[in-house]
């Protein structure tokens, strides 16, 4: 199923936090033809004031990242009021149920694991930012 | 007439003879040739050293001045052996069962081994028997002042004083020669006891010839002696019932408790059955010994001129009437009565003394010295010690009854004194009667009573007869101490108008008895007391062999006491409930029926072994013996036991150990699971990865068929580029599973390190053009020959370069590689200037998947420094981070020269991996 139904509105801002180059490169690819704009940030220690600069609608969030695993950022974005209810999509190389259950504690908007279909990473972004 | 010089000569051969049949005889027994000692006649014999100087000199002068009354110090012992020789059989038979030493040491052993009672009771046998010995010194000197009396002129005769001291000394060498030769079980004295039964027979033939002598030549036969007692008043019946009846019971006492007749009765005794004998032929003995006493007595009176002394008509009558001979003869009888005495008074004393007082102190000592020999030598030294102190205890008691004739001027008359001494020992009977035929009878009872006893003997007898105002002053007799008349020595709770010795018999043996009485009952004996109290008391059923039952209770109750120390309280007195119960009774006493018996033994030997409870439950049922068969069974049982226990011991620290061990066991394995699930999870997360990226990409160009040209190049190298990264990870995961396993193939090949060096930069893409890379070396130092596996080498190498080239971080990075030789060993240091390594991180760079940074793109897994150290190790070498350098910094180390091991297996993919992303490039 090609992807191109349902465009999002215009200058709706996706920000990905991911520290594999490659990784980064195809989503941002994904993303960008379906209309959205993304901004990619490679280091977990500074992800959380980058976050809050640029205020995206969806946030996609690697869990093994350099200075600071992703779970510590979930729990500090769900503890801050202004966001508590950003949606989060987080993907991980490390997909055992164990993680998934961390993620779903921490408060995530949706887990994925590597790897991912395009598709299933467009439509879930999509969804998020609809809902 | 007797010359002086002669009557010390005769003295001097008697004394002689003596030595010689006490020398000979202790020989032939020791030689075991003296069966014919063990007459009962010896032992008869050998009893009448009760009478000593005062039977042989002082009956007489006993009944000039109180007519037939001397009759009373025959009486008791009569009445003794002949009514109560069965009281005389228990002593010997406990004696012998015990192998009892002394009086003291019976009392003492039957409640309970308490030294308490041996000391008191010794005490009480010296104080008692001091001034006996003191009346002996006094006869003999006495006899030889007679003889003094009669010497010419000019003779040089010693004082009185010094008389008593000659004979003490000689008395004192005498004993100890004989007396302490050796240390025997038994402490019998064979030679000595002979001796005794000689001069027994010398003072008998003595006192019969003088009295014969009296009777047949100076009175004309027995008709003109009855005619003579008719004329004075000596035979007047003048009968004191309470005097008489008192002193019988006295010397009935004093026969039972005096310290030298328990020596020759029971310790001496060589067989029960001598008893028989003894029973009729002592009072026999006896009866002769006092029938010319009363004729002797009346002739001395009516011939001999007013004043002379009576006590001394023995030898004063043969003198008068010019029979020096006879008179040489009673003074030898007298001579032989004062010395048996001493001698065998001064052993049993010694014996007391030494083993109550002098060994327990030097022991005690000795401990709190810290001075107690190792038990090797311990005990000779204790018998040495023992000897010793026999030797000084014997002298020590003739040195005080010497002091006492010396003090008291030996003016009291002989019988006086005798009686004092009496009074004294027979403190002991309550203790002694009453211990073996009283099982309630305990140890407090007996030292109060003895206490009690001994102390109203000293203050109301022994004290006041050193003579008024001698040590209690005149006024506290009259008047009483601090003016209290109740408490006056001879009027003792207002019992006025008594006879001064018969007083201090009463009251002395009415509270020393009540007091034993009362406390006993009122105090409760230790198990000891009431196991040596059922041996005393019961010494006859044991040698029946028949188990009588007569004592069920008081058996009962014991074994209860034994249980209870053996099985616990609660389980022993279940178990008795349940038997008595069984037996239809209650409480917690069954009948000690033999069923009973055998269930307690058998109860109590899963404690303490069969043996063990046999022994112990007929001690107190049979009143058995415990025999040396016994006591090595229980011996064995205990060796057994303890084998037992410590089997038990080594097998609970086995399983302590096993448990340890599987701990350790399930702690390393949860620590393995755990780290087996972070590998796998760090394994996935490395596959997932490259994996993501050519999913991605490989989705993008399906579906992007208007993807420009250049994207699709760029794409598809990407894919290309994340394939390749994931089979490196393959390869270094085997080659590292391989090194770990062992199964690793090593080939030794020569090589010179330059040219490895060489190699592995060319490997690393170190030396490509272009590179901003600077690699510093120094070629002169890296021509040094190695021979190891060169292939393996270079794979560590082409690593530390890769890492260098990868991690540092400096604006103009620059790699040093620095050879140094050490001994047999070379050292290849690999130091770039980047920022290096933080020291927290060093210890972990070794570990798997130890990427520090988040430059995986620059990197390979992060499995590189493990396979290097892997390698290494291989190689006998070692890989470590070199702290202070700069930057990061390896050193490599290994052996010039290693003949390598070869494995069995080649392993597959061990060659060309982990070399790095060059190699991929190229």
């Amino acid at each position: 199923m090609p992807w191109g139904e349902g465009m999002p509105e215009k200058g709706k801002q996706v920000l990905l936090i991911e520290d594999e180059p490659h990784i980064v490169e195809a989503i941002r690819f994904i993303l960008t033809r379906d209309g959205w704009g993304v901004e990619a940030h490679a280091d977990g220690a500074d992800a959380i004031e980058v976050i809050q600069r640029l205020a995206p609608d969806v946030l996609i969030l690697d869990v093994m990242l350099p200075g600071r695993s992703g779970y510590e950022i979930l729990q500090d974005l769900r503890a801050d009021a202004a966001t508590a209810r950003l949606p989060v999509l987080m993907l991980t190389a490390r997909g055992q149920d164990r993680d998934r259950d961390l993620a779903q504690r921490y408060g995530v908007s949706r887990f994925m694991t590597k790897p991912f279909s395009n598709l299933d990473v467009l439509t879930s972004v999509r969804e998020l930012s609809g809902g | 007439m007797v010359p002086f010089k002669i009557l010390v000569l005769v003295c001097l051969a008697y004394v002689i003879f003596l030595f010689l049949v006490a020398f000979v005889v202790e020989n032939r027994a020791r030689q075991g040739r003296a069966r014919w000692l063990r007459a009962p006649i010896v032992y008869t014999l050998s009893l009448s050293i009760y009478c000593t100087a005062w039977t042989f000199y002082g009956a007489v002068g006993y009944a000039a001045r109180s007519g037939l009354e001397f009759l009373t110090i025959y009486l008791g012992p009569t009445l003794v052996f002949v009514g109560w020789w069965w009281v005389l059989r228990k002593l010997v038979r406990i004696g012998k069962a015990q192998r009892v030493t002394s009086i003291a040491d019976l009392i003492s052993s039957r409640y309970g081994k308490s030294n308490l009672l041996g000391v008191i009771v010794t005490l009480l046998a010296v104080a008692g028997t001091t001034p006996y010995i003191a009346l002996q010194l006094q006869s003999i000197s006495l006899s030889f002042a007679v003889f003094a009396a009669e010497t010419r002129p000019g003779w040089a005769l010693p004082g009185r004083d010094a008389t008593a001291l000659w004979v003490a000394g000689g008395l004192v060498i005498f004993t100890i020669l004989f007396g302490t030769r050796n240390l025997d079980a038994n402490e019998q004295h064979h030679g000595i006891v002979t001796a005794i039964a000689v001069e027994a027979v010398v003072k008998l033939v003595a006192l019969l010839a003088v009295g014969i002598f009296v009777v047949w030549v100076l009175a004309d036969g027995p008709r003109g002696v009855f005619d003579l007692i008719e004329a004075t008043d000596v035979a007047e019946w003048r009968l004191q019932p309470g005097r008489w009846a008192g002193l019988t019971f006295l010397s009935a006492a004093a026969i039972l408790c005096l310290p030298r007749m328990f020596q020759v009765m029971v310790v001496e005794n060589a067989d029960e059955r001598h008893l028989a004998t003894a029973s009729w032929a002592f009072p026999l003995y006896l009866a002769l010994m006092s029938l010319f006493v009363v004729p002797i007595a009346v002739v001395g009176l009516l011939t001999m001129p007013e004043g002379s002394n009576p006590d001394l008509f023995v030898l004063t009558l043969p003198l008068s009437a010019g029979r020096g001979d006879l008179a040489m003869l009673a003074f030898l009888g007298g001579f032989s009565s004062a010395t048996s005495m001493v001698i065998v008074a001064a052993i049993a004393l010694a014996t007391m003394v030494s083993n109550h007082i002098v060994v327990p102190l030097w022991l005690r000592m000795a401990r709190v010295a810290g001075e107690v020999a190792p038990a090797a030598g311990y005990a000779g030294d204790v018998r040495r010690l023992v000897l010793r102190a026999r030797r000084a205890s014997i002298a020590g008691v003739l040195a005080l009854g010497y002091a006492y004739f010396h003090f008291t001027g030996g003016s009291s008359a002989l019988a006086a004194i005798g009686l004092i001494a009496f009074v004294g020992v027979a403190q002991a009977l309550p203790a002694l009667i009453g211990g073996i035929f009283w099982r309630g009878a305990s140890r407090n009872g007996a030292a109060v009573g003895l206490c009690l006893g001994f102390g109203i003997w000293i203050y109301a007898l022994f004290l006041p007869s050193f003579g008024p105002d001698g040590v209690i002053p005149a006024d506290v007799m009259i008047n009483g101490p601090f003016g209290i008349g109740w408490l006056r020595p001879q009027a003792l709770f207002g019992s006025e108008g008594m006879d001064p010795l018969l007083h201090a018999l009463f009251w002395s043996l009415l509270l020393n008895s009540g007091a034993f009485c009362l406390v006993s009952i009122f105090s409760f004996p230790t198990p000891l007391e009431r196991l040596q109290g059922a041996q005393f008391v019961n010494v006859f059923d044991r040698a029946g062999g028949t188990r009588g039952w007569a004592h069920g209770v008081a058996e009962a109750e014991d074994l209860l006491v034994m249980a209870q120390r053996i099985l616990g309280g609660d389980a022993a007195q279940g178990f008795f409930h349940a038997e008595a119960a069984a037996q239809g009774k209650a409480g917690f006493l069954p009948d000690t029926t033999p069923e009973f018996i055998e269930a307690l033994e058998r109860r109590l030997s899963a404690s303490v072994g069969a043996a063990t409870a046999h022994a112990m439950v007929g001690q107190i049922v049979g009143g058995s013996m415990i025999s040396v068969e016994d006591l090595m069974a229980v011996a064995n049982e205990t060796a057994q036991i303890m084998e037992y226990s410590s089997r038990l011991e080594a097998k609970s620290e086995e399983l302590i150990r096993t448990a340890r061990q599987l701990r350790e066991a399930n702690e390393k394995l949860t620590k393995l699971s755990v780290q087996k699930d972070a590998f796998l999870s760090q394994i996935s997360h490395e596959l997932r990865t490259p994996m993501t990226s050519i999913r991605a990409f490989s989705e993008i160009l399906r579906d992007g068929a208007d993807l420009p040209l250049a994207d699709r190049h760029k794409y598809a190298g990407i894919i290309q580029e994340e394939a390749i990264r994931l089979t490196r990870l393959l390869d270094d995961l085997l080659d590292l599973s391989v090194l770990e396993n062992g199964q690793v193939t090593l080939h030794s090949t020569s090589a010179n390190l330059h040219d490895l060096i060489d190699s592995a930069l060319r490997s690393a893409g170190a030396t490509a053009a272009g590179r901003d890379f600077a690699i510093l070396r120094d070629p002169a130092s890296e021509h040094v020959g190695l021979t190891t596996d060169t292939d393996r080498l270079t794979q560590v190498f082409i690593n530390l370069v890769s890492n260098a080239r990868k991690y540092c971080d400096a604006a103009h990075p620059e790699l040093r590689i620095r050879v140094t030789e050490r001994g047999a060993d070379v050292e290849v240091d690999f130091i770039d200037n980047g920022s290096g390594i933080g020291k927290e991180n060093q210890a972990l760079i070794f570990e798997k998947f130890a990427r520090l940074t988040d430059q995986t793109r620059a990197g390979g897994a992060g499995l590189g420094l493990a396979i290097c150290r892997e390698v290494m190790s291989k190689l006998g070498g070692t890989i470590a981070y070199l702290p202070g350098q700069g930057g990061a910094a390896f050193r490599v180390r290994l052996p010039r020269r290693r003949i390598l091991p070869r494995g069995g297996s080649v392993a597959p993919g061990a060659h060309g991996a982990g070399q790095g992303p060059v190699a991929a490039q190229g």
